[in-house]
């Protein structure tokens, strides 16, 4: 923080990063309430046409899940100055990741092959942009996530930085940042997988 | 304290240049790049966010001066309207297609650019760390982000102005199916994509700066810095974040839906529609979708614009009656009054478009209910200058100014929040008048007030001259008065916005005149507003410095920081805070800064003015 030309001052328990993270994603749930309800007032209005959600929804759903679990085991073991398992379970929760981003393409092949296009009615259309707002989400978290792993394992290999780091206060604020963000979009891939199921 | 709070701030120095040298580098001074363009210091931020406002407020005053050329003498050609917008005003008349367009960009130019990025976010990055006791934001890269984004917006939203077609043309409000289709009218082409993508930019923008605007307020405040000891200004700026950080996403995803529906052919917003007897082939979509997520924002993007504009006045106001302000936890609370209810009266603005009268009684109420935050701070505005001893600088002045902006505007808010009266009052003049006065001129008043009031600590302790000010403030403020003041009786008789000419219509013939009236006052406060610009300029270049740190004898604590903006605000220790920022005229002394310990008054007045103020107390004490 000496670039600054300043100290880093606050007076919380809850390191301002992250609670500017907080504050970001309330507005990201808005903008998918917003949708949402969106969504429901349509369908409400008539003019709806039913399907059911594509099978690889399913299994995008269990990855992402699963790489929720890969991220918080790479913060806890982090935060105990293992730095090498963690990088190893960053980088599953990156491959996940990108395996969600595939299954979620090969979901919107599948509602394409069973008649539901972009073009249609309302009900599919709002499927592709809703799960495609997400991606784009997802595909934010992957790039913050690359970087966040290029650091680490440029630190790793430098024994003098990771010794410097080791004594770093602002140590784990970047990942425990990325854990907060990368729990959020997973929860939010599930609440919107029920919310599709059961609208 | 402050010894070794140098001493933190020479070893961080120093391994500052330890770990430059690491790296084989040897730059340590600020660039020019790094100073005045990609700045992370929150004031330079604030005069990039005022300058960039004050060149896009030229702009959209000019397009609404050149269009009411239009209005006030429409069988006249002006050479100047060719010269200025070439093949859009052929023999100096302006087409019909381009008036949408000029009416459509001046709105959303004003609304967005100017009153959202000018006011907000110039004042909340100069006032929010001053006035809270912090070095800068929470995030001082996510700030400049803020003002990249913004200026990113801005370029596309030019931009727009120069492609074939030509700017958005379906009013500021965008509504579809007009918007929707891009053979609906000529600025629905990609005028009406690059607007939607400029939207996008500037809520990126609007969101970066308001998370770090309440993560600020709320982590960053210096010690004895209680909640309840901010400045109104301060806490004016921290509803008005979260305000926009919850309403700002929900267009974000109306623009998105309309995109897809433009170009990706859904029918979000579009069904049954004929073209030139042709069906389209879009089924299933509802305009008033759009309507209903459009206001949702829109509506609390009216009180993002005034609440800024608020806070500075109760703020200046206090300073320059020299009295307390009157009512302070009343202000907060009408403020988070005024918060929770701009979220529930959305659907006022959609009255007449087949919305179920029962839910339109539901709304009449909620919207009626804003009246009474808002009356309690017009009371407490005039509370606090009954008998105060007011000092008539040009910020005080754009103050009362507000005050009287805002009850004017006010009242007509409650005809048009009757969705009976809407019936008559939708879409006219009564309509313009209203927020032109309640919202545009007050906002702008508001604004006008916080730049003639902290232009020192925005550029290191000049001051704007007070007879120019003295000047603009009394055109501008009559002049705002008599634009609008006549479109009341326009409205009311049901002459309608946006038309581009009435001189086929019978009823609107009895008005022709009272057209080339405003139309006439319009063009002189569009150049009385160079008293400003120059002001402005000459000032920040070789303005009179200030002869104290604090011009306005002000409790608050920005004018404790170095007259010259610092990074970090403070050299030394960031000052301790002890009491609220509104003790003036309090136990006989005219002022006590907040830094200022409980019982320690006497000592603070005898080394302000010794030889004079030592008498005053020997008095006091006998």
């Amino acid at each position: 923080m000496a670039s600054l030309g300043y100290k880093y001052e606050y007076n919380s328990p809850v390191h301002p990063k992250q609670f500017a993270l907080w504050l970001g994603i309330g507005s990201i749930i808005m903008s998918f309430a917003g949708l949402t309800s969106a969504y429901i007032v349509k369908k409400g209005a008539g003019y709806w046409v039913e399907f059911s959600l594509p099978q690889f929804f399913t299994f995008s759903t269990l990855v992402v899940a699963a790489s929720s679990l890969f991220i918080q085991l790479a913060y806890v073991f982090h935060k105990k100055l293992k730095d090498k398992i963690a990088i190893t379970f960053l980088s599953l929760t990156f491959i996940m990741g990108l395996a969600f981003l595939i299954l979620q393409y090969k979901g919107w092949i599948e509602l394409t092959n069973k008649g539901i296009a972009l073009d249609g009615n309302p009900s599919g259309s709002f499927v592709y942009v809703i799960s495609g707002l997400h991606f784009a989400h997802i595909v934010g978290g992957l790039i913050a996530m690359f970087f966040l792993l290029a650091i680490k394992w440029w630190r790793l290999k430098r024994p003098i930085k990771k010794l410097m780091n080791e004594v770093d206060p602002e140590r784990n604020t970047s990942l425990k940042l990325m854990t907060t963000y990368w729990h959020f979009v997973g929860i939010l891939w599930v609440y919107l997988f029920i919310f599709f199921q059961f609208n | 304290m402050a010894g070794t709070k140098h001493e933190t701030m020479v070893v961080n120095k120093e391994l500052y240049h330890e770990h430059v040298h690491d790296d084989h580098h040897h730059h340590h001074e600020e660039g020019f790049i790094t100073k005045y363009i990609f700045s992370q210091d929150h004031k330079m931020i604030a005069k990039q966010f005022l300058i960039s406002g004050i060149v896009w407020a030229i702009l959209g005053g000019l397009l609404s001066t050149l269009f009411r050329l239009q209005l006030g003498w429409p069988e006249e050609n002006f050479g100047i309207l060719e010269t200025l917008l070439g093949r859009w005003a052929p023999d100096g008349k302006i087409l019909p297609s381009f008036y949408y367009s000029m009416v459509t960009m001046h709105g959303t130019i004003m609304v967005f650019f100017v009153l959202t990025a000018g006011l907000s976010g110039t004042f909340s990055n100069l006032l929010i760390p001053f006035q809270i006791g912090a070095r800068d934001m929470a995030s001082p890269f996510m700030n400049m982000l803020s003002y990249w984004f913004f200026f990113i917006a801005g370029v596309i939203m030019l931009a727009s102005f120069f492609v074939e077609t030509g700017p958005a043309s379906a009013g500021w409000t965008m509504y579809p199916p007009q918007s929707a289709l891009p053979q609906s009218s000529v600025g629905s082409g990609f005028g009406t994509d690059l607007w939607l993508m400029s939207m996008a930019m500037f809520i990126v923008s609007v969101l970066l700066g308001g998370l770090n605007y309440i993560t600020t307020v709320l982590n960053m405040r210096t010690k004895g810095m209680t909640l309840m000891r901010m400045p109104l200004t301060v806490w004016a700026f921290f509803f008005t974040a979260i305000i926009a950080l919850l309403s700002f996403p929900v267009l974000l995803s109306a623009s998105l839906l309309l995109l897809f529906d433009r170009n990706l052919g859904t029918s979000f917003y579009l069904s049954d529609i004929y073209i030139a007897g042709e069906a389209l082939a879009n089924s299933g979509g509802s305009p008033i979708l759009f309507q209903h997520l459009f206001w949702f924002l829109g509506h609390p993007e009216v009180y993002i614009v005034i609440l800024p504009a608020m806070g500075i006045v109760s703020h200046v106001l206090a300073t320059n009656a020299r009295k307390p302000i009157f009512g302070y936890g009343a202000m907060v609370y009408s403020i988070l009054g005024i918060a929770i209810l701009s979220f529930i009266v959305w659907a006022h603005h959609m009255f007449v478009s087949g919305l179920n009268p029962f839910a339109g009684g539901v709304f009449v109420i909620f919207t009626l209910l804003i009246a009474v935050p808002s009356a309690i701070k017009v009371f407490n505005w005039v509370t606090t200058l009954w008998k105060g001893n007011i000092r008539f600088t040009p910020a005080m002045l754009f103050s009362i100014g507000f005050v009287s902006l805002f009850i004017s505007g006010g009242l007509t808010g409650i005809y048009l929040g009757n969705s009976a009266l809407d019936i008559q009052l939708h879409d006219t003049y009564f309509v313009i008048a209203h927020f032109h006065i309640v919202m545009g001129m007050a906002a702008f008043f508001g604004m006008f007030a916080g730049v003639y009031h902290w232009f020192p600590k925005l550029f290191d302790g000049k001051m704007l001259n007070q007879t120019l000010g003295t000047i603009h403030f009394w055109i501008t403020m009559v002049g705002s008065y008599l634009i609008f003041w006549p479109m009341h009786y326009m409205g009311m008789s049901g002459v309608p916005r946006r038309y581009y000419e009435f001189s086929n219509f019978e009823f609107a013939k009895g008005y022709e005149d009272l057209n080339v009236f405003i139309s006439t006052v319009a063009v002189i406060v569009f150049i009385a507003q160079f008293f400003f610009i120059v002001n402005f300029i000459y000032s920040a270049i070789a303005g009179k410095r200030m002869e104290t740190k604090n011009p306005w004898e002000s409790n608050s604590l920005e004018w404790t920081s170095s007259i010259k903006g610092i990074h970090g605000n403070w050299p030394g220790e960031i000052p301790e805070v002890h009491r609220w920022p509104y003790d003036y005229s309090k136990d006989g002394y005219d002022y006590i800064p907040q830094t200022v310990p409980q019982g320690k008054e006497d000592q603070f007045l005898l080394k302000k003015q010794p030889a004079e103020n030592a008498a005053l107390l020997e008095e006091k004490r006998v």
